[in-house]
């Protein structure tokens, strides 16, 4: 049996160079691309008829845009709705990418850590900027909780750190989450072909492949759930740069 | 002892951390469940907030899954 990481292989389609940095295309390039084509050509299409009674494709395009614009309503208010494009482009963003990995023999762009890190960094470097140029130093205010004046020197670190494990939890959940159930499946699918190259015992081959199957629907769940995930603790990191320390 | 031995055994101890998220994630749909049933008609508004919690304590088991991943085939 293959290994259950050989999936996450990076394979090089074009190779570039410049001035010794290696920028090739690999196949995580040209997924990448792939969901942003089809994210904006999803998009473009279906909005292109512009009807006041939507049709199929047009309510799924508003269907999307309502979704992510009431989760930032919700968790920035209405002031918060000037990140709306930047939210909507990382939801389906990474929407597009878990669910194009659920394809069989595909390559799932968000199971590599550094393109999650690449993301989560955008969003403390935006949070970070915005709230600092909004707030200037009572952006620190953040660090500052409504607590007894005592608690403060123990208080303070905390706040300092659970914010600095922001970016890093925020990139290793949606990471962690590929990674783990694609392994799960590969492991799984193993199962089957295992079995049915141990004679008698293929008999019960199709136990696993049930399992597969069930993990398979629940791994779409789950892409979908960590794409809303992503968005709303974008939001909710976004709330305090809007709002600076004021809870 | 042989170093492959003691890989194995660290990646199982590691997985025991999926025991904090199995009890996380019945408390969870517990709660849910027995408020849902005092109120039925609530429960679906909560439904995103039942959700998000769920993916939130999943990632907590996962990391531990990582941990005994990365044991297994990084170091």
């Amino acid at each position: 049996m293959a290994s259950p990481i050989e999936q996450f292989n990076i394979k090089t389609l074009i190779p570039l160079d410049f001035a010794g940095i290696d920028a090739s295309f690999t196949n995580a390039s040209a997924f990448m691309v792939g969901a942003v084509v089809l994210a904006s050509g999803f998009m473009v299409v279906a909005m292109r008829e512009r009807a006041l009674v939507p049709g199929r494709m047009q309510s799924m395009a508003e269907m999307a845009y309502e979704f992510v614009a009431s989760t930032v309503r919700d968790n920035v208010g209405e002031e918060g709705m000037k990140f709306f494009p930047l939210v909507f482009s990382l939801f389906m963003f990474v929407l597009l990418c878990n669910l194009l990995g659920m394809v069989p023999g595909s390559f799932t762009v968000t199971s590599q850590l550094v393109v999650t890190a690449a993301l989560a960094l955008l969003v403390i470097g935006i949070v970070i900027i915005y709230g600092l140029w909004q707030h200037g130093l009572g952006f620190l205010k953040l660090f500052v909780p409504d607590v007894p004046p005592v608690l403060l020197p123990l208080m303070i670190p905390i706040e300092i750190v659970s914010f600095l494990a922001r970016p890093l939890t925020l990139s290793v959940r949606l990471f962690a989450n590929m990674l783990a159930g694609h392994i799960a499946l590969k492991i799984f699918a193993g199962f089957v072909a295992s079995l049915l190259a141990a004679g008698a015992w293929g008999i019960i081959a199709p136990l696993p492949l049930l399992l597969t199957t069930a993990l398979t629907a629940l791994e779409v769940l789950v892409a979908v759930l960590q794409a809303y995930v992503f968005a709303v603790l974008t939001s909710v990191y976004l709330s305090d740069a809007v709002h600076g320390g004021h809870h | 002892m042989d170093p492959v031995i003691g890989k194995a055994i660290g990646a199982g101890l590691a997985c025991l951390g999926m025991a904090g998220t199995a009890l996380g994630l019945g408390n969870l749909f517990g709660q849910f469940l027995s408020g849902a049933l005092r109120n039925p008609s609530a429960a679906d508004s909560q439904r995103g907030t039942l959700l998000l919690g769920f993916a939130l304590t999943e990632a907590l088991g996962i990391f531990s899954l990582l941990v005994a991943l990365l044991i297994l085939f990084v170091l």
